[in-house]
């Protein structure tokens, strides 16, 4: 009874404004102007079919870059000495305390011809365009999402009982066996959270590739914001889509994760 | 700097939201809720005078401002929101909307006095022919602005925005309205009321544009041309004086055909509560000293004919700043669209670039 009592207000919570929105959403996406049930916003929607395909694409490259420096990059904080381990976490999340807006801007001076990087590599002799493309909002998104990705697999590979690595070397593992066998599966937990923690915003994002990115670089969470503008129902059915498309990759996930531990 | 003094400006005014949610409750008299343009007051910026201070010094009456960013999303707060504005700031076209709908309440002018002040072509405004609901605050037109060193051809109109030799150089307007009327004007269309068939013929102006395009932008404009990153833009004349401002390799163009004039007028909304209040801010606001202020912030065109005899000569004389009654003449003014051609417009406008 107690305990029912103490999550009442989630209770709420949760009612209030996660389950009501998601119902509203529902029943815009469904109807038209004049309030009758009507397919007609799914079928604008589906004439985003290739921001859709774009945008996963660009989430899912961002999530495969942050997945491949922050993995490493774990694995060599966490046998650094524990004070310095401490340092290292407080330097990578210490950019985090800034506005999203204002670092993503941060790039856009970064990038832009005659910035920084450009006078740089224009000294030894290279040129080229490095903002206003793909490439640019992708490095945009590794550069937001990569602490998501990191402080999961850390934590994960903190806790990893020593014992185990020192039973493996016990019975004869060298180092890179014992990294095979014991550490990449003790770790999976922490890799698929931060896939999950990296994938999902980052396919929802707006703004990045509109500051980053050129004339074809628009995500999906740039086309449901201007839909918005003048048409409730198909940015509702562009959400809709949106979020059914990131549950069948959380259901994905969870199949895979589940496994693993098994394993 | 000033882009990153702008975010601060904007989160400090989202605090203030705050401070109104708090003044909504009560039945003080002694308030007025503005509903503005974000960054759209001189409010001690630039060793400037701040209005909201001195109003609340002259009268007692303490402001709360609160800011959006599209007249749709004020139109969308006042009709399906449980809020109470005294003074809100809708551009020509959402100011005809909103009176056909009756949301907004008619003016007590004795109130205003200073409505006097402001010259005649301001004073019947197409959206308000009968004079009864609005007072101007500010206006403007959309021109072109290009960087000397990098456009060869001296621009006479919005043709140079499709000039090959310029590919992957020029910016538009990230938004409907202005970057559709643009591509009607190079093909004659009047953008004022537009149809479908119109959106349609310029879409494919639209798409011939894309290719030659670095970006679509609103206000990234300021770094892209005040650091000259890009070649030439089309954004409002006010803002065009600021960047040449930063960058003096920058000039600019008022397209010879005429442009779009806008303009923003004061108004008070039905769910009013201090309509007195209401109309001692708007008289307030048209004050020439407050007015001359607002202008010398904003580098929009100032109304007021006794506030732009306290400008300095170089503001009074831009031709960006005060275009002149000619080429005025020439302009136009943005109608209402039907909602129905307003969401195509944006549907198609947002496909070009979703290509």
């Amino acid at each position: 009874m107690k305990s029912k009592l103490l999550s009442l207000p989630y209770i709420v919570w949760m009612l209030v404004f996660t389950m009501i929105p998601l119902v509203m959403i529902g029943v815009t996406a469904f109807t038209d102007n004049s309030g009758c049930f009507s397919v007609d916003a799914f079928v604008s929607a589906f004439q985003y079919t290739n921001i859709f395909l774009k945008s996963l694409w660009i989430a899912l490259l961002s999530t495969v870059i942050c997945l491949l420096l922050a993995y490493p990059l774990a694995y060599i904080i966490c046998q650094m000495r524990p004070s310095t381990q401490k340092t290292v976490i407080m330097l990578m999340m210490i950019p985090m305390w800034m506005n999203f807006l204002l670092r993503i801007y941060a790039w856009v001076l970064l990038l832009q011809n005659g910035g920084p990087l450009d006078t740089l590599l224009s000294a030894i002799g290279i040129h080229g365009d490095y903002s206003n493309n793909t490439a640019a909002v992708v490095v945009g998104m590794v550069y937001e999402y990569l602490p998501f990705m990191l402080l999961p697999i850390y934590t994960v590979m903190g806790k990893i009982d020593k014992s185990l690595i020192e039973a493996a070397q016990d019975l004869g593992s060298n180092k890179a066996s014992v990294f095979r066998r014991v550490i990449l599966p003790l770790s999976i937990p922490g890799v698929i959270s931060g896939i999950t923690m990296v994938f999902v915003p980052s396919a929802s994002t707006f703004v990045v590739a509109q500051y980053l990115g050129g004339t074809d670089d628009i995500m999906i969470g740039d086309v449901i914001d201007k839909i918005f503008f003048t048409n409730n129902h198909i940015g509702a059915a562009l959400s809709l889509v949106l979020m059914v498309f990131i549950l069948l990759f959380l259901v994905l996930m969870n199949k895979f994760g589940d496994e693993e531990a098994i394993a | 700097m000033k882009k990153i003094l702008a975010i601060i400006l904007s989160a400090v005014m989202l605090c203030s939201t705050a401070a109104l949610f708090a003044g909504c409750g009560s039945k003080d008299a002694g308030e007025v809720n503005v509903y503005s343009w974000g960054d759209y007051f001189a409010e001690g910026q630039d060793g400037l005078m701040n209005v909201f201070d001195e109003f609340e010094k002259e009268t007692g009456i303490k402001v709360n401002c609160t800011t959006y960013e599209t007249n749709e999303d004020l139109y969308n707060m006042l009709k399906n929101s449980n809020v109470s504005y005294d003074v809100v700031i809708p551009s020509e076209y959402m100011v005809t909307k909103l009176i056909k709908e009756g949301m907004l309440e008619e003016l007590n002018y004795d109130n205003i006095p200073n409505y006097q002040l402001i010259n005649d072509r301001f004073k019947h405004l197409d959206c308000d022919p009968d004079g009864k609901y609005t007072v101007i605050y500010q206006w403007g037109v959309t021109a072109l602005v290009y960087n000397k060193t990098k456009v060869k051809n001296e621009p006479k109109n919005w043709d140079a925005l499709w000039d090959e030799s310029l590919k992957g150089d020029i910016l538009m307007f990230n938004n409907s309205r202005d970057a559709m009327a643009i591509a009607m004007q190079t093909i004659g269309i009047n953008p004022s009321n537009c149809t479908k068939e119109d959106i349609d013929k310029a879409c494919v102006k639209l798409r011939e544009q894309k290719p030659l395009l670095k970006k679509y932008v609103m206000d990234q404009v300021f770094t892209e041309m005040e650091t000259s990153q890009s070649a030439i833009a089309p954004y409002y004349a006010g803002d065009i004086a600021m960047m040449m401002e930063e960058n003096e390799d920058l000039d600019y163009c008022l397209p010879d055909y005429g442009s779009n004039l806008f303009y923003d007028a004061m108004c008070v909304p039905t769910c009013s509560k201090n309509k007195e209040n209401a109309e001692k801010f708007i008289n307030f606001m048209q004050k020439p000293e407050i007015a001359a202020e607002n202008c010398k912030y904003l580098r929009y065109g100032c109304a007021n004919d006794e506030a732009v005899k306290l400008l300095d000569k170089d503001i009074q004389e831009s031709e960006l700043t005060f275009p002149s009654d000619e080429y005025l003449d020439k302009c136009y003014v943005f109608g209402n669209l039907d909602p129905e051609v307003y969401e195509y417009m944006q549907e198609q406008f947002v496909k070009i670039q979703a290509e």
